[in-house]
């Protein structure tokens, strides 16, 4: 009798903290939005020509803002989604098993790497050491629109500061990738490798069709962080506030969070509001990726390696 | 089966004393010039809170480094987030000074301020002069010469080679080459860009007609975040040029600026011979020396790219302990050892000799 009465408390303890865990969470995500829409509204409501950089409105202000951060971030991911995939088949499917260890800790490790340091290798060594390549792009490429010049003088384009964010992307990517792919049903494989199919035809036929949700949601998972990086991209990105598609040149469109990084420490009045209004912009926007990547993943969740 | 129960315990004790002896607050980085003499003070104690300009960041740390070990109970902090953050912390009490590039404007002169008594307003006493210097990277250039004029057109994009024939005419029988000038400016907020730009504003009105402020008005070149991302990217690129603070243009070509009729190098007595020789902002309460730099200075060897960056105190302290605190460390500050050990950690220009006991006897008048 005794011991039922002690299991019901311990129940209730139990779910009780875990429903506050919950609404904690919640209530500071409400708290967290609530306070960027109260700080917002002035910007939202500003007259002519209290905004910076001589915008006219609000939305003429955040336009290109909005613009280079996902264009940044679509940037990154061009280079990052290949070269995840590829690293993780073949630390899954090729490689040896120490190797294969060795590697996914390697990847790990590059994780762990903080951003600023990211931020000062992109100055100190990569932008240098991109831009003569730049400038045989623009030489020889220049009549193509993405590579219209006149090339930067210093290589700190959007171009290199995608590379960098595809850099800091890619770890998270690799994992992620590598646990799907591992996951994959290892009779599909077997059977697809005994009716004579190659490696390469074996991984597209039993393994990629399984992971495609767990590489979209390894995607939109860097996404995200390739949306909201700060430092890296404000240390290594030389921006203008205007919106084009070139990617060689010295005037390139900023990212929302580098743009609070820069002008944060000296705005006064009307500028803070509208950078906080450019931050709830920003949430806006990544709320949208999270729903759309969820939504993508629970059409197939059957085979989905992430859970539900 | 009591050791396994304590051993754990007494081993976290042993460690927290040992990370906690470790956080001495009078632990600074130790500098060579640790002044002698200075302001003497019988010891004084308690802690006072600095905020804001990141010019300054290097010379407060020398200062607060340097303060006489006759006050160890003496601690002072200061936190470089920068000019506007220091006004606003100062304003709203959460500094008991602060450090700006910009003395107060007037609508904050007129608001109320936390820890100032009622009736007594803040002044601003100058404690750091900084030459801004035109730095480049051309290979094969060593002594360029510039004028303000030629500096507009070039940073605001209307020059763009090297060998354009205004640059050509001030360095006769250099070796310009014709490769295009990658001009690098700040991509954030900066006090150095309104030094500049006020400086090409005053001097150069027809080819600068942008007006002057914090942000860089022009979309040419590239842009850097800070002092050490513009020396960075000035340094990486060739054919480059950019102004910087003079303390960041280390291993950087600088450019002679053409003051009057002759050509000057950048030095520290130019900058402070130029601050010196500005007449004090009017209309101000006495002992608030904001000083309206005067750009278009043409005296021997001035250097009037200069940056001039303040304490911001209140007149009169609600808490007297605190008055004389910020009081006695302003003093100190703008004492000559003081100014020295800034000169040679920071790169600054020490405050001339008149312009220092403006500012101490300003300083003395705290409470």
């Amino acid at each position: 009798m005794t011991t039922k009465v002690t299991v019901r408390v311990g129940d209730r303890v139990f779910s009780t903290t875990t429903v506050v865990a919950g609404v904690v969470i919640l209530a500071t995500l409400a708290a967290v939005a609530i306070f960027l829409v109260i700080q917002s509204i002035p910007a939202l409501l500003a007259p002519k020509g209290g905004l910076p950089n001589g915008a006219t409105n609000f939305w003429q202000y955040v336009g290109p803002l909005v613009f280079g951060t996902v264009w940044a971030a679509f940037l990154a991911l061009l280079f990052a989604t290949p070269l995840s995939v590829g690293i993780a088949l073949f630390i899954s499917h090729y490689a040896p098993r120490r190797v294969s260890q060795t590697l996914g800790y390697i990847i790990d490790l590059l994780a762990a790497v903080p951003s600023v340091v990211f931020g000062l290798w992109g100055i100190v060594v990569l932008a240098p050491f991109v831009q003569p390549l730049y400038q045989w792009l623009g030489d020889n490429l220049g009549w193509i629109p993405l590579f219209a010049g006149p090339v930067s003088g210093t290589g700190r384009t959007i171009l290199t500061a995608a590379i960098v964010l595809a850099v800091m992307v890619i770890p998270i990517m690799t994992a992620i990738c590598r646990e799907v792919f591992l996951q994959a049903p290892r009779l599909h494989e077997e059977a697809a490798l005994a009716l004579g199919a190659t490696r390469w035809e074996m991984i597209r036929m039993a393994v990629l069709p399984f992971a495609r949700s767990g590489i979209i949601s390894a995607i939109m998972l860097g996404l995200g962080r390739a949306l909201g990086e700060t430092f890296a991209v404000a240390m290594v990105l030389s921006p203008a506030f205007i919106v084009k598609f070139a990617v060689l040149q010295a005037q390139n469109p900023n990212t929302i969070a580098a743009n609070i990084a820069l002008q944060f420490p000296e705005a006064t009045g009307l500028s803070v509001n509208a950078l906080v209004a450019s931050g709830l912009v920003l949430f806006a926007v990544t709320l949208l990726v999270n729903v759309l990547a969820r939504w993508i993943i629970s059409r197939r969740a059957a085979f989905s390696g992430a859970n539900g | 089966m009591k050791l396994t129960r304590i051993a754990p315990l007494g081993a976290l004790i042993a460690a927290g004393a040992l990370v906690l002896a470790g956080c001495a607050s009078n632990e600074a980085g130790a500098t060579d010039a640790a002044p002698s003499g200075g302001t003497s003070a019988s010891a004084l104690s308690g802690t006072i809170n600095g905020i804001g300009s990141s010019a300054q960041g290097v010379a407060q740390q020398t200062w607060i480094a340097g303060i006489p070990t006759a006050n160890p109970d003496l601690t002072i902090n200061y936190d470089p987030q920068g000019s506007r953050a220091g006004r606003k912390s100062f304003i709203s009490g959460a500094a008991d000074f602060a450090g700006s590039d910009a003395a107060l404007k007037d609508e904050e002169l007129a608001g109320t301020f936390a820890l100032c008594a009622d009736g007594t307003a803040a002044i601003d006493l100058p404690v750091y002069i900084s030459p801004i210097a035109i730095a480049y990277n051309v290979a094969g250039v060593s002594d360029l010469k510039l004028d303000a004029s030629t500096i507009a057109g070039i940073f605001s994009g209307k020059i763009t080679t090297w060998n354009d024939p205004k640059i050509v005419a001030l360095n006769k029988g250099a070796a310009l080459p014709s490769a295009a000038i990658t001009v690098v400016h700040r991509s954030d907020d900066s006090g150095t860009t309104q030094n500049f730009t006020e400086y090409l504003a005053a001097n150069a009105k027809d080819v600068w007609t942008a007006p002057s402020g914090q942000t860089f008005p022009y979309q040419v070149g590239d842009a850097a975040k800070g002092t050490s991302g513009v020396a960075e990217a000035t340094k990486n690129a060739k054919n480059s040029i950019t102004y910087i603070d003079e303390s960041g243009a280390a291993g950087l070509s600088i450019a002679q600026l053409k003051v009057g009729d002759a050509f000057v190098k950048i030095s520290a007595t130019g900058a402070a011979a130029v601050v010196a020789d500005s007449p004090l902002v009017a209309g101000r309460g006495a002992n608030d020396l904001a000083i309206a730099i005067n750009r278009t200075d043409t005296q021997a060897n001035a250097w009037p790219l200069v940056l001039v960056s303040y304490i911001i105190a209140c007149q009169q302290y609600q808490d007297a302990a605190k008055g004389a605190l910020v009081s006695q460390y302003i003093q100190y500050v703008a004492g000559d050892a003081a100014q020295q050990s800034a000169a040679s950690q920071a790169g600054s220009a020490p405050l001339s000799a008149e312009l220092s006991a403006k500012v101490i006897a300003a300083a003395k008048t705290i409470k």
